[in-house]
């Protein structure tokens, strides 16, 4: 420790040694959310901005029916993500883990990764045209006979902003879970079936309780990013798919009033931390 | 003793890996029976067999008369400790303890008063609201043991559960476990590669090399009587010389002197345990006088009679290779007399223990320095290497093994 006659030379060193990262995340990270939310209390002037401290933005964010339910809806379909993510997830991480040779493991990880291959613009470009009025699912099931004519709840709407974002995070949910699961010690299923118990019964009694750390930090993964997507509402949300991030994008650059969109982008931030933080404390138990 | 286990032809392939071979084993109702064996010699398959994690080949398992064909280990009246202990680290120690009482019909407050019985009976009493993780290697190996003992199984199988721990836990624990197994009756089988745990602990041991039981005896027999040489070497040490078998000799008429009964040392440690377990200290196993046995012609030691049953009929007339235990050659120090027979040597090595001293002495005509282990005695000294000494050895102490 550094006694008052100074820094040791080990303190030195490890401070010169922290300083180049802690600068950076001054620079990248405090100072913009610093710079947001002095915004957010600040108002546009048309052209200039006004730096008297005022709670106005907030009080029209919040009252706002539109700023309302675009946040409600961010927060709806960021959930929906995040539970399908996370359930279609569980059971290929499993796989994976307890089913695939421990030889051949890697390249299923490899496998998964597969689609990062591409840009994600691309990829949601991608789900256009699969989800489309002649895309690949419409003419498929045209083709089979299944339907008459092509279905349009896939497209331009939450479902599909649902599908789209499910696909782009599911490696995400999926490698936390993996690892959770290689982390279990196989014994522990044994004694579990040697003290009485199924497969099944093992699964939700050791298992699950096991890979719930996996879970929670494949949720929060998902969950806190999607919540503030901009580009896959903007390509496939259509009206009723829109979301918070598409009105912060159009109060800062069209309606020129970065205060407003300042104060919308803290209330969504402060939205994910709240709930993020509920979760945890949901599942403080499993997390020891 | 009623049978419990019965294994007949049982045989298990891995692939082309012939991983336990013609296993016949009969485990008796209430018994402490001991798998030996060096690491992959099976022993840890077998025992998992019959814990029902692996299905055999070919043979039948049959525990209390019900065959284990197809029965899963959730279904069978075994229960397992774990090398790993595999304690679930997401439940407190009573939760652990509890885990296969969910289907027990029994109201709440008396499986809690079950769990705190279980706990008391392996010393951890008090424990139960603690985290599992949070428990030191011996503690962990008691909740294990808690854990199947609640379930009041036939058989208890025991998957090396000592080696984790250090040597004075371990010697603590193997008491325990004894104390433990004549309180609750239940059949144990330990597997373990600890020739030293197994004789301590076992009522009979199976020894096991590359997948198949070579010898199956009560320890002292074991120790006494080893089959062959790799059974005699892998229990305890032993000397081992060459030797030429003669035929069945009859001397009563011209034996000069009697000779005195003479004691075959037990090891120090297990008369410790036995006394501490509270068993009195076993009679020491006197020789005693044979007048007939088979006459063997021994390198570096000459002509000796070997007790009949210490020599298989199909020696008899052809090379075999004589075995001698380190504790039944004595040193004769200086001014000592015996009626033993006695040969001259020269100390190679000298090993101090503390309470043993383990001598290499070479004698003439035999290759491999003989191993001596003389009890640190007071006003013994400790010889030096180079020191000229005379040793004194007993034929009836003498096996005679397939070369």
């Amino acid at each position: 420790m550094a006694g008052e006659q100074g820094l040791s030379a080990d303190s030195k060193a490890g401070l010169s040694l922290v300083a180049a990262p802690f600068a950076y995340a001054i620079v990248l990270l405090a100072l913009p959310i610093g710079a947001i939310i002095l915004f957010s209390f600040w108002t546009q002037d048309f052209i200039t901005i006004d730096t008297t401290f005022t709670l106005d933005n907030y009080r029209e964010a919040l009252g706002g029916q539109i700023y309302r339910t675009l946040l409600g809806r961010s927060v709806i379909i960021a959930l929906s993500v995040t539970v399908v993510t996370v359930v279609l997830a569980f059971p290929i991480a499993y796989f994976v883990s307890f089913h695939v040779k421990p030889s051949q493991k890697s390249i299923w990880l490899f496998l998964i990764t597969i689609p990062f291959w591409t840009s994600y613009l691309i990829r949601v470009f991608l789900w256009k045209v699969i989800l489309g009025f002649n895309g690949v699912v419409n003419s498929g099931l045209m083709g089979l006979g299944i339907i008459d004519e092509p279905v349009t709840f896939i497209l331009y709407n939450a479902n599909a902003v649902v599908i789209t974002l499910a696909h782009a995070f599911a490696p995400f949910a999926i490698l936390p879970i993996f690892v959770a699961l290689e982390k279990i010690d196989r014994s522990l299923l044994e004694a579990s079936q040697d003290l009485g118990e199924t497969r099944i019964r093992t699964f939700f009694r050791v298992t699950l309780p096991l890979a719930m750390p996996g879970v929670v930090g494949a949720t929060l993964i998902v969950f806190i990013p999607t919540i503030g997507d901009y580009v896959t509402p903007e390509l496939v949300g259509g009206p009723s798919g829109t979301m918070i991030a598409t009105m912060i994008q159009t109060q800062f650059l069209r309606l020129n009033n970065a205060p407003l969109g300042a104060a919308l982008a803290i209330l969504a931030m402060a939205s994910v931390t709240a709930i993020s933080l509920a979760f945890i404390w949901l599942n403080r138990r499993w997390l020891r | 003793m009623t049978d419990l286990i019965t294994l007949k032809g049982v045989n298990k392939y891995y692939g082309d890996y012939h991983a336990l071979r013609d296993i016949d084993l009969t485990i008796r109702q209430g018994e402490f029976f001991s798998l030996l064996g060096p690491s992959g010699c099976g022993k840890t398959t077998l025992l998992r067999t019959i814990a029902g994690f692996e299905e055999v080949t070919d043979g039948t398992l049959h525990i209390d008369g019900k065959s284990m064909k197809r029965v899963p280990a959730n279904h069978r009246p075994t229960n397992m400790v774990f090398q790993s202990y595999a304690i679930f680290p997401h439940l407190s120690v009573a939760e652990n303890v509890g885990f296969g009482l969910r289907k027990d019909k029994r109201l709440k407050s008396e499986k809690d008063k079950l769990i705190a019985e279980a706990l008391e009976m392996v010393g951890l009493g008090g424990y139960g609201g603690r985290a599992a993780h949070a428990l030191s290697g011996g503690q962990r190996q008691r909740v294990a043991l808690a854990r199947a003992l609640i379930l009041k199984p036939k058989v208890l199988l025991l998957d090396e559960p000592l080696s984790a721990l250090d040597k004075k836990m371990r010697e603590q624990m193997q008491v325990e476990l004894i104390k433990l197994q004549r309180e609750v009756g239940i059949t144990f089988i330990l597997v373990t590669h600890d020739q030293e745990e197994a004789l301590v602990m076992s009522d009979r041991i199976a020894v096991m090399f590359e997948g198949r039981i070579v010898q199956m005896d009560e320890p002292e027999v074991l120790y006494r009587r080893p089959k062959d040489r790799q059974v005699a070497g892998f229990i305890g040490l032993m000397n081992f010389l060459e030797g030429k078998a003669g035929s069945h000799v009859n001397r009563a008429a011209a034996a000069p002197t009697k000779p005195a009964p003479i004691e075959v040392a037990q090891q120090g440690f297990l008369n410790r345990l036995r006394s501490q377990v509270g068993l009195a200290k076993p009679e020491p196993k006197r020789i005693s006088h044979y007048q007939s046995g088979v006459e063997v012609e021994v390198a570096g030691l000459g002509k000796a009679l070997v007790p009949a049953d210490q020599i298989k009929a199909e020696l008899h007339g052809k090379p075999c290779v004589v075995g001698i235990r380190p504790e039944t050659l004595a040193i004769l120090f200086e001014g000592e007399t015996t009626d033993r027979r006695v040969t001259e040597g020269v100390v190679d090595e000298v090993v101090y223990y503390g309470d043993m001293t383990y001598y290499d002495v070479r004698i003439a005509g035999v290759e491999k320095p003989l191993t001596i282990s003389m009890k640190n005695l007071i006003g013994r000294p400790v010889l030096e290497v180079g020191a000229k000494t005379r040793v004194a050895w007993d034929e009836r102490a003498l096996v005679c093994l397939a070369p």
